[in-house]
């Protein structure tokens, strides 16, 4: 063997070696977690209200909290994200203006998401009086997820081909009823696929719900979209530091939730991109 | 009816596609002006320069003390160690997807990046406090393992999704006809691996470390949860600090709407608007320059 090749493969090995020190931690991290929560995570677990301090019963509250606060976030980054998205492709000329809106959809991505809990608060907290709330939660998270979506369905529009648009066009249609009929319909998947990404993240977020919506303890479910409620990441947080002599194996039963949750969301995301790309036209 | 119905209604939705495609800039603007407004109450009954230069953190002391450089060189100290950490390994194992695995492994990897995106910080905090952190005690004899090297390891470990896809974005996105040339001339694949695409695909590489920093200096829970608290100047990384995100995050819930304290925390978050703005926009100067 001449020493070239000697030195790829000594080369070669020492990136797989490298490549293998970041996978055998994240196996490691779920087995591990798997493996201390799963005796844990039993039917009352899941549908029962902590109790006694937080040191027994269950996290439904938490786990209703967070699909709450998940919903909410769709509503308003969903439909604002899609417009921004169909502005930039469809709408927008080449000019200073428009990079400036992609400069700000970088940055926007960039803020810190303590700074997202910062904003929220003076904004949807103090100075709308929207309290503590599901609703200042849930908005603050939609910012929060924009760039997310706008990017996911920016690239699933611009994937649509060029020749769909001169059809509509040339059969007289107007503008938004080409992006409506010829343009949309067929890149919904790509944005679904994006903004179910963007909630798991959100769903997983401490920081921007931490003075924005978050319950310390609250034993019962949210009447309202006024209302404060537990959440399953902040509640993580609050036993692992908050509060003393938790038992461990509620610790990790919670940690074990919050990860099934997002990857079950992560898992959507990838079957609805498989099945829709097994589907496509073009 | 239904001619005079889309009269109506089309220009409305075209004027609501156009006011979306300015929210996001609204948004960036709002987010800039709301934390300079408090900070700037905050400069009004504290001055600017001892802010900015004060070497101590002390918001509860009579009289409050309100300098940010304990915190900032926190973040520093936490991210520098996170970078030199993650940049090898991300750079690496980017190398290793893009050029040397099959197929087959590729897809795989690249599904075990994903998932290691998908853990919730807080999460790995946790792991932080019941595992990490008692270890890392133990390794260096330390007196508590809530310190800054446990904060920079998991930095480190969750910047590296970031840092990882982008640079094998880069490393695959550069062309076809640099291959076949290194080749043509004899070049082993690790040569030309080494050589020519990894110089080629730099400022997408370069791109990638900055936003892997943006996402560190960004990170809060996981400080919060694992870095200790303490902040004073840090000497080491084997101590405990505080950084600008777990100040805010640890400091809010305590502080009096209107008082000095909470100002200070949004001229910390404003701080921190700076910092993360400057970086992404030269990652975005690099990914701009890639793209040529």
């Amino acid at each position: 063997m001449s020493g070239a090749k000697i030195r790829q493969n000594i080369a070669f090995s020492v990136l797989g070696a490298v490549t293998l020190l970041i996978v055998v931690p994240i196996l490691l991290v779920i087995v591990y977690i798997v493996v201390n929560g799963a005796g844990a995570v039993t039917w009352s677990f899941l549908t029962e209200e902590p109790r006694s301090g937080m040191k027994a019963g269950g996290i439904f509250p938490a786990i209703v909290g967070t699909i709450l606060l998940v919903i909410g976030t769709m509503l308003f980054s969903l439909p604002l994200g899609v417009l921004s998205a169909i502005y930039l492709v469809e709408y927008a000329r080449d000019d200073l203006f428009t990079r400036i809106i992609k400069l700000s959809v970088v940055n926007l991505s960039g803020i810190p998401s303590i700074v997202y809990g910062l904003f929220g608060f003076t904004v949807f907290v103090l100075l709308l009086h929207f309290g503590t709330s599901i609703l200042a939660g849930s908005l603050t998270l939609a910012i929060m997820s924009l760039p997310v979506i706008i990017t996911a369905s920016k690239e699933a529009l611009e994937s649509v081909p060029f020749s769909y648009r001169e059809i509509s066009l040339s059969l007289g249609a107007s503008k938004w009823q080409t992006v409506r009929y010829c343009v949309l319909p067929y890149a919904i998947p790509g944005i679904l696929t994006g903004t179910v990404l963007s909630l798991s993240r959100a769903a997983g977020e401490t920081a921007p719900i931490l003075f924005t919506v978050a319950a310390f303890y609250l034993p019962r479910l949210p009447r309202g979209a006024f209302d404060q409620v537990m959440a399953l990441p902040y509640h993580l947080y609050v036993i692992s530091t908050q509060v003393p002599n938790i038992p461990l194996s509620l610790s990790f039963a919670t940690a074990l939730v919050l990860i099934a949750l997002v990857f079950l969301m992560n898992l959507v995301s990838i079957i609805l991109r498989a099945h829709y790309r097994k589907k496509r036209l073009w | 009816m239904k001619r005079l119905w889309r009269r109506i209604s089309e220009p409305i939705i075209e004027l609501c596609i156009r006011v979306s495609g300015l929210a996001v800039v609204i948004f960036v603007f709002l987010i800039f002006l709301f934390l300079l407004r408090d900070s700037l109450s905050l400069f009004r009954q504290y001055p600017l320069g001892q802010f900015l230069f004060g070497r101590k953190w002390l918001p509860i002391s009579e009289p409050p003390q309100f300098g940010v450089i304990p915190l900032l060189l926190g973040s520093v100290l936490v991210t520098f160690w996170a970078v030199v950490i993650c940049v090898p390994l991300g750079v690496g194992s980017a190398m290793f997807i893009a050029e040397v695995a099959p197929k087959a492994l590729k897809n795989v990897l690249k599904s075990f990046v994903e998932i290691l995106a998908a853990i919730p910080s807080v999460v790995l905090g946790f792991l932080g406090i019941i595992w990490l952190g008692p270890v890392l005690r133990d390794t260096f004899h330390l007196s508590t393992g809530m310190c800054g090297l446990t904060g920079s390891l998991l930095l480190a470990f969750m910047a590296l999704p970031t840092i990882i896809s982008i640079s094998e974005d880069a490393l695959t996105g550069v062309p076809r006809s640099y291959r076949e040339a290194a080749f043509g001339l004899g070049a082993t694949r690790w040569q030309t691996l080494w050589r020519v695409i990894l110089p080629s695909a730099s400022s997408g590489i370069l791109a990638a470390v900055m936003l892997g920093i943006g996402r560190v200096v960004g990170e809060t829970m996981v400080v919060l949860m694992v870095t200790g608290n303490a902040p004073v100047i840090p000497t080491s990384i084997l101590q405990p600090l505080r950084t600008l995100t777990a100040t805010i995050a640890g400091e809010m819930g305590e502080t009096v709407g209107g008082s000095e304290h909470y100002y200070a925390l949004f001229a910390v978050g404003l701080v921190l608007f700076a910092i993360t703005f400057t970086v992404n926009f030269i990652a975005d100067l690099f990914l701009r320059r890639a793209r040529r």
